[in-house]
């Protein structure tokens, strides 16, 4: 019984500590979606514009999600060659939001800006989303294999998806 | 305008003056003349008025055009923003609430070595339903509800379990704590076992006998992050209840929190490092205060150390676990129960992306401490076919190996499970 005691005690001091631990932003969100565009951008955001899901486009979104896309139209920032997006997908069951940056035709960055999941946290980590860089798409498929991580894939699903969708978008607003 | 009256008047003139040429005209056809021209030049000047108007009427036109097309698109605009935001809402609002699950089907082809009975048989292992609710940006709850062998109920094979139901709230965005009935922190399967997620039709030997998996307990979690890739938990929750009967099998000690004996706790700590993608490294390590309890006086206290690493690089895979028990106490040490431990060794290769084989040796024993050889070893080795992430086909086939040949089953087993 004094060890339950004990126990108790050891639990309520680990409360007490976390509990006066300084309470940060919102659960989850690691930079706002403002932030992140002014550092891609270096301040100065260029004029926005949108893809609409339509036609074609509807249709290859819905095939590289699995899904359709809940939205109607995808907004994104360009300037010269590179074009920046911010995407939400959900992994297990919680959205993500991810913003992705695409130079040319190849990832230049991928950033988790929020994640709501319980597990898989580790896809934020700049060792996990570093593996992007530089991927190119073939067939509306990534060209390279991207490791996944132990009881998170349905996050680094819903992240592969989501680097796809942007590639290919960029991919569409180059030729139109 | 002015150019052109200009050239009316030379003409004329000159009209006036080949016919002066032909013949003088008289005032009388001067005044004529005189008369025609000033005709022309009002036609020409009303003429002019009506273009005039004309362009002012097209100019208006072209404006009130653009101003039309300027409003169609604010208008799509306004229509799109919300659209947009009435999904966002609806969704908003279904994502408060979640639904998940899986579901996993099993053949068995497994002759027996020794004189028991063979296992021959087609089941609906597991039917698990995930009901998840968010109650605000800190605050959720996560429940998992199971039915287990298809049918529950006196005289039936099957149970409906309640497998987790708690309550997570964030101190902020690093720390966590977990209140309720969890899975205990401990291996690879116990926490994370959807059937899309690992090897084999069934789950592994050691994980189901040493930890014993599936293994949930009421309590609370502390859960969090040390460094990137560097996670903790350290739990509080109820023990074991386990007797002679069972020779202090850990398996059976499993209460799953029914009207459970809380006359002892159990106390569990883990250690994940997940610091390089595809790999992770854990150890855990629980103390029970007694077993039993408090109902076997031959029994007493027990230590669970576990350690395993999860490896995917590429095609690649490899699982290795290691688990072992130390139960305090005459009663235990009688059996041999005092030492029960396993451990086992998985390398895997995807050869596409849907496909993938696996070989596995693993060895477990519950009676470790005995003179008497008690452990078993299994080799087993197979196929997971992927239809879809989510959902795979399996098939394996095992060999099995021990001393006492009751405990020997050895042939294939075929299995389908799903997640969602």
């Amino acid at each position: 019984m004094s060890n339950v005691i004990s126990g108790f005690k050891v639990f309520l001091l680990c409360s007490v500590l976390l509990l006066t631990t300084t309470i940060s932003h919102a659960r989850g969100v690691y930079q706002t979606n403002d932030a992140f565009l002014a550092e891609v951008f270096n301040g100065t955001l260029p004029q926005s514009d949108v893809v609409w899901m339509k036609g074609d486009v509807r249709q290859t979104v819905t095939d590289i999600l699995g899904h359709p896309y809940a939205g109607l139209r995808i907004r994104y920032w360009r300037e010269g060659q590179r074009s920046a997006w911010i995407l939400e997908e959900i992994g297990k069951e919680e959205p993500i939001t991810f913003g992705v940056v695409i130079d040319g035709d190849r990832v230049e960055q991928v950033k988790v800006l929020a994640y709501r999941e319980s597990r898989g946290g580790e896809v934020k980590y700049p060792a996990f989303t570093q593996q992007f860089q530089n991927v190119g798409l073939v067939d509306n498929r990534l060209d390279k294999h991207i490791d996944g991580i132990t009881g998170a894939t349905l996050s680094v699903r819903a992240m592969t998806n989501v680097v796809r969708l942007a590639l290919y978008l960029d991919s569409f607003i180059s030729q139109s | 305008m002015y150019k052109f009256k200009k050239t009316l008047l030379a003409s004329t003139l000159m009209v006036a003056m080949s016919s002066a040429q032909a013949a003088s005209p008289t005032n009388e056809e001067i005044w004529q003349l005189l008369q025609e021209m000033k005709q022309q030049l009002n036609e020409v000047k009303q003429q002019n008025e009506q273009l005039k108007t004309e362009n002012q009427t097209l100019k208006q036109q072209v404006v009130a055009t653009q101003a039309k097309a300027e409003q169609a698109n604010e208008t799509a605009e306004a229509l799109a923003v919300a659209t947009e935001e009435a999904v966002k809402a609806s969704a908003a609002q279904e994502s408060k609430t979640s639904i998940g699950g899986y579901g996993e089907l099993h053949y068995n082809n497994l002759q027996n070595q020794g004189s028991g009975a063979d296992k021959d048989e087609i089941d609906f292992h597991r039917f698990v339903l995930f009901f998840n609710h968010e109650f605000n940006d800190r605050l959720r709850l996560f429940s998992e509800l199971e039915l287990e062998h298809s049918i529950s109920g006196d005289g039936q094979n099957g149970e409906v379990e309640l497998e987790q139901a708690y309550i997570q709230y964030d101190f902020n965005d690093k720390h966590r704590v977990n209140a309720g009935l969890f899975l205990v922190p401990v291996g690879l399967l116990n926490e994370t076992h959807e059937p899309n997620t690992f090897y084999g039709v069934e789950r592994n030997n050691v994980e189901k006998n040493i930890i014993p998996t599936t293994w949930w307990e009421g309590g609370v979690m502390f859960s969090g992050e040390l460094a990137p890739g560097f996670s903790y938990d350290a739990a509080m929750t109820s023990g074991l209840n386990t007797s002679a009967s069972s020779d202090y099998s850990v398996r059976s000690g499993r209460q799953k929190v029914s009207e459970a004996d809380a006359s002892d706790f159990a106390y569990t700590g883990r250690l994940k490092w997940t610091a390089i993608p595809g790999v992770e490294v854990a150890t855990s390590l629980q103390y029970q205060e007694d077993i039993t309890q408090g109902n076997d006086l031959d029994a007493g206290s027990a230590v669970l150390w576990e350690a395993h690493t999860a490896i995917q690089q590429g095609k690649f895979g490899f699982r290795a676990l290691y688990a072992t028990w130390h139960l305090e106490g005459d009663g235990p040490k009688s059996v041999g129960a005092d030492k029960q431990m396993g451990w086992y060794l998985e390398p895997s290769y995807k050869l596409t992306d849907a496909i993938g084989i696996f070989t596995r040796y693993s060895l477990w024993d519950n009676q470790a401490g005995s003179s008497v050889d008690s452990e078993v070893r299994s080799w087993d080795l197979g196929v997971n076919w992927w239809l879809d992430p989510q959902v795979v086909v399996k098939f394996d086939y095992q060999d099995q190996d021990a001393e006492n040949e009751n405990d020997e089953f050895d042939g294939f087993n075929i299995g389908l499970g799903y997640q969602f």
